[in-house]
């Protein structure tokens, strides 16, 4: 497997914080890691760096073996779907679900240029995959924080990326919809095999599907491994400063109170 | 009515209003989706800033009030986004600064201060074909903006975040729109003046926004929705005898009234 990300003694700094200090990872094509830590830890400004919108003051980073610079930023973007953080939409706001998702294709279409039939066939099989067709003419804005993930996951797929960027992507959702968008990223890496890392601080939050933890705290990586050498009390309790039990009722993933 | 059109300055100022009122209508729904009202007052401030300036050193002030709107829509993008604060604030450093450049300016100025005043309450009768112009080579390239790059400048509108996420130059796009609405403030301030010209940007996106969730439409409703706030108002105001920029206004305003009274997005629908 090659390697498709690479950072090596990466220090980055949002305003005047120095956020990632000195991390050096390596990502290879098709896997699926998650990124777990506290809030603060740096883990949203990790996968903002590797998308190139991060301020970066000492290191190098490699995105498919180039040296990402900010000139090639953009062009190394389009290969990477982004999936932010949710955010608040203005339900007026006049934009429907299939226009959010064919902003994905903006990053393979040329400005002047319409979506043509291909484009169209990509969006279809984006919302298919997401199961949101049925929600195709609604207005963005109407729909629940569940629905607008599934629209943001849906957006990021229609960009036929090589590496997928989720950014607490169950955070304030309710239970159903938290398990629905876990079972919809399960789904779309194991049908895809998208190179994919996904931000998390809800320990119980770890897709089946991950290869490999990264642990963070405090804009280091403290602690990077297979499930079963990451995921043990003691790491856990000192990562998040607080006593966590672990509760093996699942074959694949523990359960942590 | 048609005696109407016999005058030249008649003729000029229906050519005017149509023109000023499509352009209006246009930048308005950038203005409403970019949550940025003030962008109006501050830029039409600096076009006033400008003119004033002009009148004072002796130079066409229509010129300066256009590089002066130009400058401060080219800075508020950058100021923003180097600051990291919502544009709002940046709008409001640009509002103060020209705000202090036009008092100072107005102060400097001996004897009457008529000419300078013309560009806060505008004249819709006194525009020329050069200004008449002017107003449609820019109408003409906001229509071939909004043309070519619909589908991004809808991306951008909608969020800079994600539209930077994949990977399009969100930031030309998005200067390019404030833009176009500080160069459509300054051509205007003949028609409507500095000081009413924010309501014409407002009120017709405003209305368009109450009636769909279809972007396209709400362009074209804004566009329609200026051209008859100005045109009626033109002929209002000639019946009527009464100032043609606060009758343009008002109309507008009845508009917008309208609009949020019937608006399908406050109707619940039937169980």
């Amino acid at each position: 497997m090659s390697e498709i990300i690479k950072l090596d003694n990466v220090s980055v700094s949002y305003k005047e914080d120095i956020v990632l200090k000195n991390i050096s990872l390596i990502v290879n094509e098709g896997e699926f890691l998650t990124i777990l830590g506290p809030n603060g830890a740096g883990k949203t400004t990790l996968l903002t760096t590797i998308n190139g919108l991060g301020r970066i003051l000492n290191g190098k980073v490699r995105i498919f073996g180039n040296i990402l610079i900010k000139k090639n930023a953009a062009s190394l973007r389009k290969e990477i779907g982004y999936v932010p953080q949710i955010i608040n939409i203005d339900p007026r706001f006049p934009i429907s679900v299939k226009e959010v998702v064919e902003m994905g294709r903006l990053s393979k279409i040329r400005p002047f240029k319409k979506l043509n039939e291909d484009d169209e066939e990509i969006v279809y099989q984006a919302m298919k995959l997401t199961g949101i067709l049925n929600l195709s003419q609604r207005p963005i804005g109407h729909l629940s924080g569940g629905e607008q993930q599934k629209v943001a996951i849906a957006r990021a797929i229609a960009q036929e990326p090589k590496i997928m960027l989720l950014d607490e992507p169950t955070s304030n959702l309710d239970l159903s919809a938290q398990k629905g968008i876990l079972d919809l990223i399960e789904k779309i890496y194991l049908e895809k095999k998208i190179t994919t890392l996904m931000v998390t601080h809800i320990l119980n939050h770890i897709p089946r599907c991950t290869g490999r933890i990264v642990l963070m705290k405090e804009g280091r990586i403290v602690k990077q491994g297979k499930k079963e050498e990451v995921l043990k009390e003691e790491i856990l309790s000192t990562l998040y400063n607080c006593s966590i039990k672990k509760i093996d009722y699942d074959e694949e993933i523990p359960y942590f109170i | 009515m048609f005696e109407l059109l016999n005058y030249e300055f008649m003729r000029n100022a229906f050519l005017g209003a149509l023109i000023g009122g499509a352009s209006c209508g246009l930048v308005g729904v950038f203005v409403i989706l970019m949550r940025i009202p003030f962008i109006g007052v501050a830029l039409a401030h600096s076009a006033f800033a400008g003119a004033v300036l002009g009148i004072l050193v002796g130079v066409n002030p229509l010129a300066l009030a256009l590089i002066f709107s130009l400058i401060s829509a080219i800075l508020i993008g950058p100021i923003a986004d180097r600051a990291e604060f919502d544009p709002n604030i940046s709008i409001g450093i640009i509002f103060a600064i020209v705000l202090g450049i036009a008092f100072l300016c107005m102060g400097l100025i001996k004897g009457p201060k008529t000419e300078a005043l013309k560009f806060i309450w505008g004249n819709i009768l006194t525009i020329s074909r050069k200004d008449i112009w002017l107003m449609l080579i820019l109408l003409i390239i906001i229509i071939l903006f909004l043309f070519s790059l619909f589908k991004e400048i809808k991306s951008v509108l909608f969020s800079r975040d994600i539209s930077a996420a994949v990977g399009l130059p969100e930031k030309k796009i998005y200067y390019s729109m404030l833009i176009l609405t500080g160069l459509v403030i300054s051509l205007n301030l003949n028609t409507i003046g500095g000081l009413l010209i924010f309501s014409l940007i407002i009120n017709p996106a405003a209305s368009a926004y109450q009636l769909t969730y279809n972007l396209k439409k709400m362009f074209i409703l804004s566009a329609v929705f200026g051209i008859l706030s100005s045109l009626s108002g033109l002929i209002f105001s000639y019946f009527f005898n009464a100032p043609s920029g606060a009758v343009i206004i008002i109309i507008s305003s009845i508009i917008f009234a309208f609009t949020f009274i019937f608006s399908p997005k406050r109707k619940v629908r039937k169980i």
